[in-house]
């Protein structure tokens, strides 16, 4: 399977999505995301404070998942060049009320400068929560990743792997033929070293995303299901899990639209949206940084080429904490997919 | 194409309080309080749910279930199996009929 942008797919054009989200809305723009919160006084929607750095190293991937809001895969050429990582320790030096680096991708390891990237923010924040998104396949891609687990123990990373069911037939469904398997392998030699493992302190989580156009159930009840059946039927380990809402976007809008779905899977985002959700959702206490350096509020907006709205910085060269902490977050119908229900963030459920 | 059954109906559901609303506010409370989390998780009252719709070959009620079950987290095994446990008992209870027959054969025969 290609990327949407390999194919020359007009939805790899951030224009016509946000044309999508916009025209094709339901309930036409009186029902738009920013009368939502205008109702709750939410609007416009301005940043708590600066807590998460999530750092995109580049939309190269070994797998083409059909949900991917990324649009990545093995065609995309994207990639973060060291001198921009070096302009993200800077920020992650500077700003001290960071609490999270949190790199993402694509598969952030096939960035030639992962490891170095990885290695250098350990060294100048000991303390600080180092989270990889990793696919879990990326481990078995090739024998220079073997020693990935190996790796992310000794630098206190904080693993966090997709895993859409704990059956062979919706993972692969959704993320490619054999993912499945490879990604229990791979689980295996991450518990071998000790993620996953109680006592151990090295954190590995699971993330959930639904295998279609409906909303993820309860946090705490899959994830106890999750537990007993990876334990059960493949004797593997993890700490939490977390459940995503599929966003309308890329490859997921591709989706939706193409199966018929798009208005119902909008009408139940929008009688879902939950106020208490929408006071927490996460691009208040976190910038998203693109593998060229642009800044966005979060992942979502980056893929939608919507950047930060602050009008002294929109790149790394020219960070400006004050002018970022006083922006109001760029918002678009997409966004009721992480007001629906419990909330729905990197880190799962906010509710 | 004219059809008895319109999946869009299923969102007017809630307007049919419009005819008649004392009952149909008590009829959503209650329908509510059913689903609600108690003795039976919610999750396991979205299978019952799914295993009726069956039986009572309710298309609206197919559709909100098979949605409901997978929003409640359950597995396409586990909804197949709640769909059989319908028709076990569909097919059972003509079965048991069947001793009511043989009852009968037995009285009318020689």
């Amino acid at each position: 399977m290609k990327s949407l942008k390999a194919q020359l797919h007009s939805l790899s054009d951030p224009k016509v999505e946000i044309d999508v989200l916009e025209q094709r809305h339901p309930g036409g723009s009186e029902n738009d995301f920013q009368s939502y919160l205008e109702r709750i006084g939410l609007f416009p929607l301005r940043p708590t404070s600066l807590e998460i750095f999530q750092v995109n190293v580049g939309k190269m991937c070994n797998q083409t998942c059909k949900h991917c809001h990324v649009d990545a895969g093995p065609d995309r050429k994207e990639i973060m060049d060291r001198d921009t990582m070096a302009l993200c320790l800077e920020v992650i030096r500077r700003e001290q009320t960071l609490n999270c680096v949190d790199i993402t991708g694509g598969a952030p390891e096939m960035n030639p400068d992962f490891r170095w990237f990885v290695t250098e923010i350990r060294t100048i924040r000991p303390e600080i929560k180092l989270i990889v998104r990793c696919n879990l396949t990326i481990i078995l891609a090739n024998p220079k990743f073997y020693d990935l687990p190996q790796f992310f123990k000794e630098n206190g990373v904080e693993v966090v792997s997709s895993l859409p069911y704990f059956t062979a037939i919706r993972t692969d469904s959704q993320r490619g033929d054999g993912v499945f398997g490879k990604s229990l392998e791979a689980l295996k030699m991450l518990n071998a070293v000790g993620y996953g493992v109680e006592g151990s302190g090295l954190i590995l989580n699971l993330v959930y995303n639904p295998s279609g156009a409906f909303l993820p159930a309860s946090q705490t009840g899959l994830e106890n299901e999750f537990k007993k059946k990876l334990w059960e039927r493949f004797r593997v380990m993890f700490n939490s899990l977390f459940t995503i809402t599929n966003i309308p976007i890329s490859r997921f809008l591709d989706y939706l639209i193409n199966s018929g779905n798009y208005e119902n899977y909008m009408e139940k985002l929008l009688a879902s949206f939950n106020p208490a959700a929408a006071a927490g959702v996460m691009c208040r206490n976190t910038i998203s940084v693109g593998w060229d350096g642009f800044l966005y509020d979060c992942d979502f907006n980056q893929m939608l080429e919507l950047k930060v709205a602050a009008p002294s910085t929109t790149h790394l060269r020219v960070w400006d904490t004050d002018g970022l902490s006083s922006r109001p977050i760029v918002i678009n119908n997409h966004c009721f997919g992480c007001t629906a229900g419990a909330g729905s963030s990197c880190g799962g459920a906010t509710l | 194409m004219k059809t008895y059954y319109n999946p869009e109906d299923l969102k007017k559901f809630g307007t049919i309080g419009e005819l008649q609303k004392s009952m149909a506010d008590k009829f959503f409370a209650y329908y509510s309080e059913v689903f609600a989390e108690g003795a039976l998780t919610a999750r396991e009252k979205s299978l019952i749910a799914l295993a009726v719709a069956h039986a009572l070959q309710c298309p609206y009620c197919i559709d909100a279930y098979t949605t409901d079950t997978l929003e409640k987290g359950c597995d396409e095994e586990q909804m197949m199996e709640a769909v059989h446990v319908a028709a076990a008992i569909r097919g059972g209870a003509s079965l048991v009929h069947s001793t009511q027959m043989m009852s009968k054969i037995k009285e009318i025969s020689m």
